[in-house]
């Protein structure tokens, strides 16, 4: 494509941006701290699986995944460019950081689309 | 109320030395003084080769922007007594070449401003015979605060981007633009689309926001340039459908 | 040299400072903008926990039960420990900046930052109950 996309990247990135600032909090004080340190009772293997089967809550948890990974992305590539000053490899960042944000919302689809 | 203020003012004499230093001035301290009647202060009674750039003294020129302990500021706006103790340190503003003491060069800032085509750009004008163009208060509150801007230069030489990408078209310049694009009588919108979404147009402004920050006069070219990334990206989506908009 | 007005564009003699690579370390400005800027490599972190807490999900309830036992390992509730700070540090710096770049206009006036910013944090706190509910109640 002759146009750049660096305008469909900064919405995608946006978007990414505010699903991690709604959601995130929540999911990281549930998942990563409250559980684990017994504060509340974790859901049962069950009860996430039951969930897991409507395909609202598969795309949910895809939009979770996919979009702040892009986030992560196109601001890692610029805290590389800007902070390390490694203008000579930009390149191989571009690559590194949009490329692992495809696997991973590749991944991400792969998964859900399986799950039973 | 105390007597005296220490200053340490840059000093860069190309045709002795290859780097800046500091020299250190006494000059008396006023409580209505700002840096500026220092620097004169200076000139006149101390060391008559400090070379600096100043004007109107009131905060509408533009010119004499430098950074006071490592900020910059229009120095007839920043009052000795609010940098107490000292001693005080006045610096050329960063980003920009030095070519003597205070006095920055501008060439690269006023390339960028008449990049963004900076005037009311029409289709066909419209002849004098229909009379003036009409606009409601509502319409000019639309770019008003962006009309502000009064090219000090400040927001440049906060910007590190500006400072790491020298080609980057900068916070004034896009602030400049908006204020154009936004203006009901312009019809130059698509022109100067297709300047600043260059590769060192408005994408290489990661919002940092210490630009609004030094602001003198609340042009928050910040804002001016994420409302501009907004735009852009909705432009860019309707180019893809097949009425697109081009 | 032609005539008329115009601007020297180089000149051996003037002085050009370098910019240090800690450039973000001389002002606190800054700094905080690179600290709000690394906030994405923990957004992507948890990205990469949610993605390894699913496919624990696919495989089944023992998988599961590795993940949650994993999850209470000193290290990983540091992590995320760590990690929670810095996304609340990201929703807190994106809804505060959100009135930038979204300007919206209700009859010709503009709406101001407050009820915009207002506005964000509800939402959060809105999503932040359902989702906790949802999870749960399941």
């Amino acid at each position: 494509m002759a146009r750049p996309i660096t305008p469909l990247l900064w919405l995608l990135f946006s978007i990414g941006g505010t699903v991690a600032a709604l959601l995130f909090p929540v999911h990281v004080f549930l998942t990563g701290l409250a559980i684990p340190l017994g504060w509340i009772d974790p859901p049962t293997y069950e009860a996430l699986a039951g969930l897991l089967r409507h395909p609202v809550t598969r795309l949910y948890v895809f939009v979770l995944i996919a979009f702040p990974l892009v986030h992560w992305a196109h601001r890692f590539r610029y805290t590389l460019y800007d902070g390390l000053q490694v203008k000579h490899l930009t390149p191989l960042i571009v690559v590194f950081c949009y490329g692992a944000a495809l696997v991973g919302t590749a991944a991400a689809a792969y998964l859900l689309w399986n799950i039973p | 109320m105390r007597a005296t203020v220490t200053l340490d003012v840059a000093r860069y004499r190309p045709e002795e030395e290859s780097a800046p230093t500091l020299q250190t001035y006494e000059v008396p301290f006023r409580k209505d003084w700002v840096v500026l009647d220092a620097l004169n202060y200076i000139k006149d009674r101390l060391d008559g080769s400090l070379s600096f750039r100043w004007s109107c003294r009131m905060g509408v020129c533009g010119s004499c922007g430098m950074k006071v302990n490592g900020t910059p500021v229009l120095t007839c706006a920043a009052f000795l007594g609010d940098h107490l103790p000292g001693p005080i340190r006045v610096e050329p503003l960063d980003y920009f070449p030095i070519v003597r003491d205070l006095v920055v060069d501008l060439s690269d800032f006023m390339r960028k401003l008449k990049k963004v085509k900076p005037w009311i750009i029409r289709e066909e004008e419209k002849p004098l015979a229909e009379g003036e163009y009409r606009q409601t208060p509502d319409q000019l509150d639309t770019y008003k605060q962006f009309s502000m801007c009064i090219n000090c230069m400040l927001c440049y030489s906060a910007c590190p981007i500006y400072g790491l990408e020298p080609g980057f078209i900068g916070p004034a310049a896009i602030a400049l633009a908006q204020r154009y694009n936004m203006d009901s009588r312009d019809q130059g919108a698509r022109e100067r689309l297709e300047i600043l979404s260059e590769h060192d147009g408005i994408w290489q402004c990661t919002f940092v926001g210490e630009c609004t920050k030094v602001c003198p006069k609340n042009v928050d070219p910040a804002g001016a340039i994420q409302q501009y990334k907004l735009t852009s990206a909705v432009h860019w989506l309707k180019t893809l459908l097949p009425w697109g908009a081009r | 040299m032609s005539p008329g007005p115009h601007y020297t564009p180089y000149h051996p003699k003037w002085y050009r400072r370098r910019i240090s690579v800690w450039w973000w370390l001389e002002n606190p400005s800054y700094t905080g903008f690179v600290l709000r800027e690394l906030t994405s490599v923990f957004v992507a972190l948890f990205a990469v926990m949610l993605l390894w807490h699913i496919w624990a999900l696919g495989r089944g309830p023992e998988a599961y039960a590795v993940f949650l036992g994993r999850l209470k390992t000193p290290l990983l509730i540091a992590v995320n420990g760590v990690a929670f700070f810095f996304i609340l540090f990201h929703a807190i710096t994106w809804f505060n900046l959100a009135p930038k770049a979204m300007v919206v206009r209700l009859r010709g006036k503009r709406v101001p930052d407050w009820v915009v910013v207002g506005s964000n944090y509800a939402a959060c706190l809105v999503l932040s109950v359902a989702v906790a509910l949802i999870l749960l109640r399941a």
